[in-house]
Parts: C-alpha cells; structure tokens; sequence
C-alpha cells in the first residue's frame, strides 16, 4: 500500500515537474529559435556590418507602446538605389509596387493580456540588449529571452541588476566600466525607477 | 436594519444562486463530472503553444499614425437630429470611442448616451450591406443609369410626379443641395418626417409668433425652472448642456448654499421630473391645464385658466410668487409630447417674465408641418400622383402615422427609391436600396440646437458599398460627386475669401465653425392663444414618448441602448405600458401582465409596468419598440406604440381602454438586482437642513476610526486614486454607463440574461425612491467599483486575482481568474460582474473592430469589474514619466468622468491636497456607502441636496 502511494506521489510529483520544465523550455516559449521571414532580413549585416542605429528603423521606440516594425518606405529608402535588383529583395519591391504590405512573423509575441510599453523602458535606462539580445549578431532573428512572467518580474524586482546610462540604451555591445549593482542602484535612484509589481502594471 | 428609501414596488429579488444552470443542456451534477477530468489535465494548459501571429506594418505610413497610439478627430454626431459635438478616438483608423468636444456648445466635454452608442450603430453587422435593385445586387453604376433614365422620364413635367421624404435637415449643405433640386424640378415636392418630433415645438412657435422660430434656454441664468411635461435634462438636442448648466447652479459648497429650484409636472416620471425639487404627476390634459392656470396667474393677456389641472391653489401661488421674486431668472420648458398649445403658452409666459430664452432663426434647413405634408404625400400616393419617391433615411412604415396606413400608400407609387441604413420595414416595399453611409464614414455638415454648424468628418472609409444623402442628391441631379466635393464647394460658396483653406482647415479641426451661431433675433409680439379645443378629459388617456435610447426606433438595433437601463423603471429590451399604483389596482392589472390598448379600433398589446409617480388614468408607452425588421438584436424587442398613433394625436389621446388579456411577458428590469439589503445608502435633504447643521451627514453616518483592521494598513507613496460622486448633480442620463461599456469592451447578454440578474454593466445608476408610490422623490445614485481599501474580494480570491496595486486600485487579472465567483459573494456593493457565458462576441468581424485595444477582451468563466479606468491611468502614468513629472490634476479621467454632463463624478489624485477630488471629498457632504463594514472605499459620495419650496407641502 504504501509503495502504490509513493508511486503515486512520485507519479503526481514528476508530472507537475516535467510540466514546468516543458513549459519554461525554448520548445513553449520559442526562446532561441531563429524564424523564417519572407525576406531574409539579417539585423547582423544592418546593424552590425553597417552601424545602423535601431532608431533608424524602429522609429517610435522611443515615445510609444510598440517599437515599430519598419514601413517598406524604410526599406527603400536605400533600397532603391542599394541591391535594387537582388532578387532576395523582390518582396520589398512588390510591396512597393503593389501597396501590400510585407506579412512578417512575429518573432517577440506577448500574449494578448499583456500590456507591455517600449517608450518607458527606453526612457528608465533599460538597454534593447537587455531584452532582445545581440542583435547585432544574429543573421535571422530569434527571441533571446524566455518573456515568461518570472522573467519580466525578475527585473521589475531589481532593476538595479539591469539598468544602464540613457546614452548607452541603443548600443549593442554596452558593458559596465565597474561594478553593475553600483551603477544600477545609482541609476535607479537618478531615474527615478520605481520596482512595480502590481498587476495592473501590465494587466488590464 | 430599514430605511424610508425604496427601489421598487417589487419585493427586491434574492441574490442569485451562484451556480451555474443547464448549461447546453448539462445538469450541475454532468458538469462538475467534467470538470474533474479537466482540472486534471488543467496544469498541461501550460504547454500551450502560441500560435504564430503575423505583423503587417504600413507601406508608406500616414502622417501622424503611430502604431498603438490613438489619434482624436473632431466631428459632429448627426443620428439624433442636430448635431452634438464629439472627438472620436481613432485605433489605427478604426474609431472605437466617441468623447465630448469641450469647444462645442452642445457638448462641453460631454455626450449623451447616444452619441456614445453610435460607435457600435457603425459597425451594426445588420446594415444595408450593398445596393439592391428589382433584380437582386446590383451596382452603383447600374443605379446611377437606372436614375438618370427615370430623372429624365420626370423632368418635362418639371418633377410634378416626383417626391422625396427625408428626415429633418438640419445640415445646410444637404438643404441647398435641396432647394437645387427643387429649382430644377419645381413641380416636385421635398417632405420632411421625425415621428419623434419635435412636432409641438414647431407648432407652437407657429402659434405664438406665427413663424417657425428656433429657442432655447440659457440655464446658466434661470434660478427657478418650470418643466411642462419636459426631459430637458436627458432628452434633446441640448440636454447635455441643459444638465451642464442646471447643475451649475446646484452645486453646494462649503458656504455656498444657493440653488436654483426646480418644478415639473408629467405624467410619468422622467430623470428630469425625478430631480425636480417639486413635483405633481399630472395626466397629459391637466398639463395643459396646468399651463393656462400658470400663464393666467403671471397675467399672460388673454390667458385664462380653464378645466382645472388639480393642482392646489395655494402651491400654483407659491410658484406665481417664487417666479415672480426671479424674474428674469426663472424659465417655463414644455416639452416635446405637451401639446403645441402649451408651447405657446409657455413662450408667452416667458415673454411676460423675460425668461433667459435665445430666439434665433430655425436651425432646420426648411421647417414645415411634417404631420401634414406627411398626411398630404400619402393622399398624393393614394391618389395615384406620385411616380417616384425617394426616401431619404427614415423608416415611414414603422413610423408613420397609423391612420395614413403609409406601407399601402406606398406600393401605388411606381418607383420607390429609399436610402438606408438598414433592411427594414420601409426596404420591404422599395423597389430600389440604396445603403445610407453612417455619420462616422462620410462628410457632411449640420447644426447644433444653437445654429452653430459643424463640419462632420469621416473617420473610416464606408465598410460597405454605401453612399451618403449628398451623393445621392447630386446623383439625382446627374452629377457624380463625392460627399467631400459637395460639402466643400458649398462652404466656398458661403466664405468666398482667400484664406479659405485655413478657414476649413480650422473648422475640421476644431469640430465646429467659429461663430456660426444663429444671431438671436427679437420674437414678434405674442399672438392671441387659440382657446382649447374641447377634448375629452375623462376616462384612461395614453401618452407616447419617444424611447430615451433608441428614440423612434432609429436605434433599435444597437444592443447597447436595448440594454441599457431605462432611467426609472430601469427597462431593459421592451417598452411597457406604465399605469400608476392605483390605476393598476383599479384595472386589476399587475407587473408583466399582457394588456390590451385599445385606441379608436386599433389594439396594441403591451405588458404592464407599474410605475411610482405616474399620473392616474393614464398609460405611458414609448415609442421605438416591436420593430419586425429591425436586425437581429432589436427585431421584437418591446410593444409597437406607433399602431396607436394617429396623425391628430401624435403625442396622447384620451378615450382608450385598457384590457387585461390574462397573459403575462416577462420583462427584464434591474430594478430589483443588487439590493443592497435595506441599508442606508443614499442620503438626500433639503438644502435647509445642510445650512442649519452641515455635520448631519456625518451625525448619521458610522465611520469607524482609522486604525479599526487586522491588517496593515497600505502606504501610497505614489499616487492615490479616488473618486467622489456629487449625488445632486447626477440627472440619470446614463450616459456613464455605455460610455464605460464602451471604453472597456463590456459584452451585451441578452434579455434572458439580464432577467437571470446577468447583466454586464460595470458601472450602474440605481435609483431609489421616497415616500409614497403616489408621488415619491426619486435619487440617483451612480455605482462603480469603490476600490475599498479593506476589500472584502481582494482576500477571499484563491488564485489572487484580484490584488491591490500600489496606487489603492483593486486590480481585476482576467487570466489568473478561475471563476469560484467568492469575492462576488463577498462584495457588499454587488460590482462584481461574471462572464456565465461566452459574452463577448468573438466572431463577427465589425465588432471586434469596434474592441478598444487596451482593455482585454474577457472570455467565458471570468470575473471583471470597473477599475478605475486603469488603461488610462498606466497611459498617463508612462507619459508622465517619460516627461518627468506628475501627472495634473485632470490628464487621467476614467471614461464615466469624462462623459458626465453634470461633472458629477470627480475622479483624481486624493494624496495631492489640491485636487479637484480631494477637495470635494474635503466637504461635509462626503460619505462612504455602508461605513460601518469599514471596507473604506476609495469611491465616496456627496449627500444629495435638494430645494423644494418650503411653502409647498411635501
């Protein structure tokens, strides 16, 4: 008898383990898969072969909820004059030609009860790289962080650990000169970084 | 514990047992059977994938678009005749939301209920989708040809067989487009209809002036207020600013105690007639009455009292005496279902007190007798004269008259062509369907109840083939224009100057046209009032309103306004016969027992509804109801009261009987939900009573002392959100409601919902009544979310999904709710709403676009309650620290505040001393409901103060 409970337990015990193992893992979460666009854009090439700041692109990091995804306007700005007959860009083209909008996968895709803003965290000192990664090495692009709850309130909770000066937001390859929990608690004081947790912060 | 308050002659309803139904057919006992082997497999939900989502940005992004960021266009609603003031919110290019425009005369910041409502009138997934011909879908360009063929075939005659009814037109584009028309086919003739009027008001300037005039009335400056059968504060093209100027003058404060005074007479109680400091229910014939003996007593020469209203004599000399002492300040409002006789009279009082009345020239583009010209067409029609009518809007065979029988009329025209929205009882009998375009997709322009004029905008391209009245004229005239094209070229027309473009640059953006109010203008000398025509005055006598939501029917599709509560009787998906107490005894007739209406040979069938305050022998049924095409939201909702309209008694009519058919209809009213058990809740007296001792509130009220919890108390470094609800303000308009169910994506249930106790609505107006059922006070009391500082809710929750954040709010998280429904259980104010079912439409695709983006759309087996409006306030809250500051006093409203004619709810920051809030809360008025629960809601009330003459026994 008391073996069939301890199997059951066991049982119960590993299920609920596995579950949460499978559902942090990069198999639920997406974290770390490199995904397929119609046009193969490489942030690698842009951003770290040619220097281009992700303000160029994604203008409205800095005042709005959403870091926009370019206009095919964007692209051609260069584009038409740059590789204007590559075939990889002939979607860009369609879409310039036609008016249709290029359809790409969403890559960073909270759920729909998620609130989450850009401009603020750009604003507080909270570098693209803290979130998205590097970037600027990566040829296809793919999730860097889990974006699972934990993760978010991780830094909610010690936003010391992640903050960098205004001025080094959008660079990609930002290290502290020092001691980060030095920095960051100045910063946090300097910014006026509040560690909110009520759920309302991102849950209406 | 009892009160002298009561809600309902109803025995109040017990709360419902939270449990589930049949549900699809499963008992209780089925459905925990599956719950088992689902909570088992429940932790597995958490392997969920995500499904791939696309994200399709601009090509070339429009000026000003920010993805996830709204733009405001100003504008003008149209839908209910003249033109309220609006700023539509706009997601993307799809307008979710409809705000006040604060320039606007008309709105001042706020709306009314319908300008709210129109938004989902927009995406009503019912509309006229494309135009029909005699063989089916068709084509604009296959009817523009039919169109000139049958133009041409009419034009030797110079238009002698061609007619056009619209609607009322108050936009002066549309009118030259008109008197063009009529220029180039001068035979032809151009009727306008409004069943809902306003009839009276026409007829009786043409008695007192003898011409059409437009008024109306500066509130700002009447400090006594005579209301003769008037919804002024609800209803009309200028209740919002009629609330927002009579409550002006009733906000006590501090030491500041005056109030202006209010005395109406009706037959049933309205929201206005509820607020009024003195009233008496009075059947439709002894308003008139009442309106004689008013004029005789202020020495209107000629006027002389006849049949006796019933009214004390010694009350009518408190009020000759209290206008009298006012003068100039005081101001006699008949209204629209008054006869036209005492428009009259109440124009030739206010002439004698030189009542703060505006006269100006007519707003309408061409006012006429609608009654008669309609009558005139449909002796025309009957007579075989007309070969080809245009209906232009409107809905005549729902509408019109009962005696003019207008469907049959109709089908002896030859070619009936009909511009509308909807595929309804007047599309069955046309030969051709033209959809209308709403007020939101196309230009247009039209006036407010002032004459000041704005310029209507579109903020979405047509969703349909449709077209607006504009194109359709210039069609009928050969001329292929876009509605833009015409309304600009008329404007050039009227300000032909060189800076044109800035000038209509100017007027598109501001919402309206810079002084182009109408001049006021002397009235002529008051002519002889006609004697009253003898009428019978005994027996049941039958009044008709028009609905406060869905007026003549226009909106009987938009499940916002069917469920909306009525203001009193609390209604919702029918209109009722309304009987008072005693004549309800004296016919033996009861709640929801089906009547017959019987009105010289024409019998209507409707379900009684007893109502406190409503005059004896009398019925009251409001118009807009038991629409048979209306949609699939508004088809059978209610009584059709228009079978018993005729063309000579449009507003009541006297002689009716009444039969008890011995069946009952179930009508869906809120009246009874959420009691709150007999408590003291609302708190009203007369303003004496405030100057003689200001503490009685708190005399009466058990505040337990601050540090009275098991708990730690919370510390708000930060911002504190509270609100105050000043109770004399509120008028009952409701306004707040839809405006929160549309800012926060609040589902529509259903009537078999709303009478399981269902209902949605975050934020309600209950109201309450005092003393006898004759004639009781009525109170309203606006009830949100209280955001209690010890909530009851926040600690029964299992899951902890509802928390209090940082700033006092008591957070509602949807996805961490499982439904046990215990903090509803545990809710002393019954705020707490449950999604039994899937509520929320996930399917048809206007509606969704209708969604506001920032709220979540809640799914089936959730909690969800008001909190404050939290979207705005995280809104403001990011902006105000991205610019590193504060945020003001006033940048965060929740959108019941902002929509509020009679700003009686302040919402704000109570930790900033010098808030709007907290110094409301600050006065000796403010009480938390139920106290003594020490639950310590953050949302408090002002007591209500009213002035009744003190001469006038109660």
């Amino acid at each position: 008898m008391r073996g069939v409970i301890l199997t059951v337990v066991l049982l119960i015990a590993g299920t609920f383990w596995a579950i949460t193992g499978v559902s942090g893992s990069g198999y639920v979460t997406m974290q770390g898969v490199p995904r397929e666009q119609p046009v193969p854009f490489s942030h690698e090439h842009h951003v770290g072969g040619l220097g281009i700041d992700c303000r160029y692109c994604h203008t409205t990091v800095e005042f709005a909820a959403n870091a926009n995804i370019p206009a095919t306007k964007i692209c051609m700005n260069c584009h038409s004059e740059m590789w204007a007959a590559s075939p990889t860009l002939a979607p860009v083209r369609e879409s310039w030609r036609t008016g249709q909008s290029i359809v790409w996968t969403r890559v960073h895709d909270l759920p729909g009860f998620v609130y989450f803003n850009h401009s603020i965290h750009v604003q507080k000192g909270i570098g693209c790289a803290s979130c998205h990664g590097r970037v600027d090495t990566m040829p296809l692009m793919w999730q860097n962080a889990p974006l699972t709850m934990s993760w978010c309130l991780d830094c909610h909770r010690h936003p010391e650990e992640h903050v960098r000066p205004r001025d080094q937001v959008f660079n990609m390859s930002w290290k502290p000169d020092g001691s980060q929990q030095e920095l960051g608690k100045r910063l946090v004081k300097e910014y006026g970084i509040e560690s909110l947790t009520s759920c309302s912060t991102c849950h209406r | 514990m009892s009160t002298e308050y009561w809600r309902s002659l109803e025995p109040s309803l017990p709360t419902p047992d939270h449990g589930p139904d049949e549900v699809d057919g499963s008992t209780r006992r089925e459905i925990l059977r599956r719950m088992a082997a689902s909570l088992s497999l429940a932790g597995l939900v958490g392997c969920t994938k995500q499904p791939t989502e696309t994200i399709v940005p601009y090509v070339r992004p429009p000026e000003e678009a920010v993805p996830g960021t709204v733009l405001y266009f100003a504008t003008a609603v149209t839908s209910a005749g003249p033109a309220q003031g609006v700023l539509v919110e706009s997601h993307e290019g799809r307008p979710t939301k409809v705000e006040g425009n604060p320039d606007h005369p008309a709105s001042l910041g706020a709306t009314d209920v319908i300008s709210q409502a129109s938004v989902l009138s927009l995406y009503d997934p019912d509309r006229l989708q494309s135009i029909r011909g005699p063989q089916g879908n068709a084509t604009w360009a296959d009817f523009e040809i039919v169109l000139n063929r049958l133009m041409d075939a009419h034009t030797a005659d110079g238009g002698g067989r061609v007619r056009i009814l619209s609607r009322t037109v108050y936009s002066p584009t549309l009118g030259a487009q008109m008197h063009t028309l009529l220029t180039r086919l001068p035979n032809a003739r151009w009727i306008q209809y409004d069943s809902a009027g306003p009839h009276s008001e026409r007829a009786g300037s043409q008695l007192a002036f003898g011409q059409y005039l437009n008024s109306y009335y500066n509130l700002d400056a009447a400090q006594v207020i005579v209301a003769l059968d008037s919804d002024f504060l609800a209803c009309g093209p200028a209740s919002t600013r009629y609330a927002h100027d009579f409550a002006a003058r009733r906000r006590v404060r501090g030491s500041q105690t005056g109030m202006n005074r209010l005395y109406s007479v009706e037959a049933s109680m309205t929201s206005t007639g509820g607020k009024a400091d003195n009233r008496w229910p009075l059947r439709p014939s002894q308003i008139e009455s009442f309106a004689e003996e008013l004029a005789a007593a202020l020495g209107v020469s000629g006027a002389a009292p006849g049949a006796p209203s019933g009214i004390d004599a010694r009350a009518l000399a408190s009020i000759v005496a209290d206008i009298r002492q006012s003068r100039e300040h005081s101001v006699v409002i008949p209204g629209e279902s008054a006869s036209p006789r005492v428009h009259a009279l109440a124009h030739a009082i206010n002439t004698v007190i030189a009542a703060p009345v505006v006269y100006t020239a007519p707003i309408e583009a061409h006012p006429q007798d609608q009654i008669g010209a309609l009558r005139t067409l449909t002796d025309e029609m009957n007579g075989g004269h007309v070969g080809l009518l245009f209906i232009v809007g409107g809905n005549p065979v729902y509408d019109a008259a009962a005696d003019l029988d207008f469907a049959a009329a109709m089908q002896k025209v030859a070619q009936r062509i009909y511009m509308t929205e909807h595929n309804n009882e007047t599309a069955v009998y046309s030969t051709w369907l033209v959809p209308e375009s709403h007020s939101l997709e196309t230009w247009s322009d039209t006036r407010a109840f002032d004459g000041t004029v704005s310029i209507v905008q579109p903020l979405i391209a047509p969703l349909y083939e449709s077209r607006s009245a504009h194109e359709l004229l210039a069609a009928m005239m050969g001329e292929s224009l876009t509605a833009y094209q015409i309304v600009r070229a008329y404007w050039t027309s009227q300000k032909p100057s060189d800076d044109f473009e800035q000038w209509w640059r100017k007027s598109v953006h501001d919402g309206l046209v810079a002084g182009s109010a109408l001049p006021a203008v002397t009235a002529p000398a008051i002519r002889t009032i006609p004697a009253r025509a003898t009428s019978q005055t005994s027996g049941l006598q039958i009044q008709f309103r028009p609905d406060p939501y869905i007026l003549d029917g226009r909106f009987a599709n938009n499940g916002w306004l069917q469920e909306l509560p009525r203001p009193m009787t609390k209604l919702t998906w029918d209109n009722a016969a309304l009987l008072s107490p005693r004549t309800a005894t004296q016919l033996g007739l009861r709640n929801h027992q089906v009547a017959e209406i019987e009105h010289r040979g024409r019998k209507v069938e409707a379900a009684v509804w007893v109502a406190p305050g409503q005059a004896d022998d009398t019925v009251v049924l409001n118009l807009g109801f038991g629409r048979t095409r209306a949609g699939r939201t508004g088809t059978g909702a209610g009584f059709d009261a228009g079978k018993l309209r005729f063309s000579d008694t449009m507003w009541h009519a006297s002689g009716i009987t009444l039969r008890n058919t011995g069946r009952e209809y179930p009508l869906a009213t809120t009246q009874m939900h959420h009691s709150m058990e007999g408590r003291d809740i609302v708190i009203s007296e007369p303003v004496g009573t405030y100057i003689s001792n200001s503490d009685f509130v708190h005399e009466r009220t058990k505040e337990p002392g601050p540090r009275l919890t098991l708990y730690k108390p919370w510390d708000y470094t930060g911002y504190a959100w509270g609100m105050a609800i000043d109770q004399t303000a509120c008028v009952n308009c409701n306004a707040c409601v839809i405006a929160c169910q549309a800012e926060n994506n609040i589902p529509v249930v259903g009537k078999d919902q709303v009478l399981a106790q269902r209902y949605m609505h975050w934020l309600r107006v209950d109201t309450y009544f005092k003393g006898s059922s004759d004639n009781p006070s009525a109170h309203y009391q606006p009830l949100p979310c209280m955001q209690c500082e010890n909530a009851p809710c926040e600690l029964v929750c299992p899951t902890q999904a509802t928390n209090h954040s940082r700033d006092g709010l008591n957070d509602m998280v949807y996805n961490r709710c499982v439904g046990t429904r215990y903090c509803s259980n545990n809710c002393p104010y019954k705020v707490r709403r449950f999604n039994f079912l899937l509520y929320s439409d996930w399917q048809t695709p206007t509606l969704k676009m209708q969604r506001n983006p920032d709220v979540t759309v809640r799914s089936r087996g959730v909690m969800e309650k008001c909190t404050y409006c939290v979207q705005r306030i995280r809104e403001a809250e990011i902006r105000a620290r991205r610019e590193n500051r504060s945020i003001r006093d006033g940048e965060v409203v929740t959108a019941c505040a902002q929509v509020c004619p009679t700003q009686s709810i302040i919402f704000g920051n109570i930790n900033d001393r010098q808030s709007k809030v907290a110094q409301t809360k600050g006065e000796k008025l403010n009480y938390s409901l139920l106290a003594e629960l020490n639950t310590r809601p953050r949302t408090t009330y002002l007591a209500e103060l009213r002035n009744p003459n003190p001469e006038i026994p109660a």
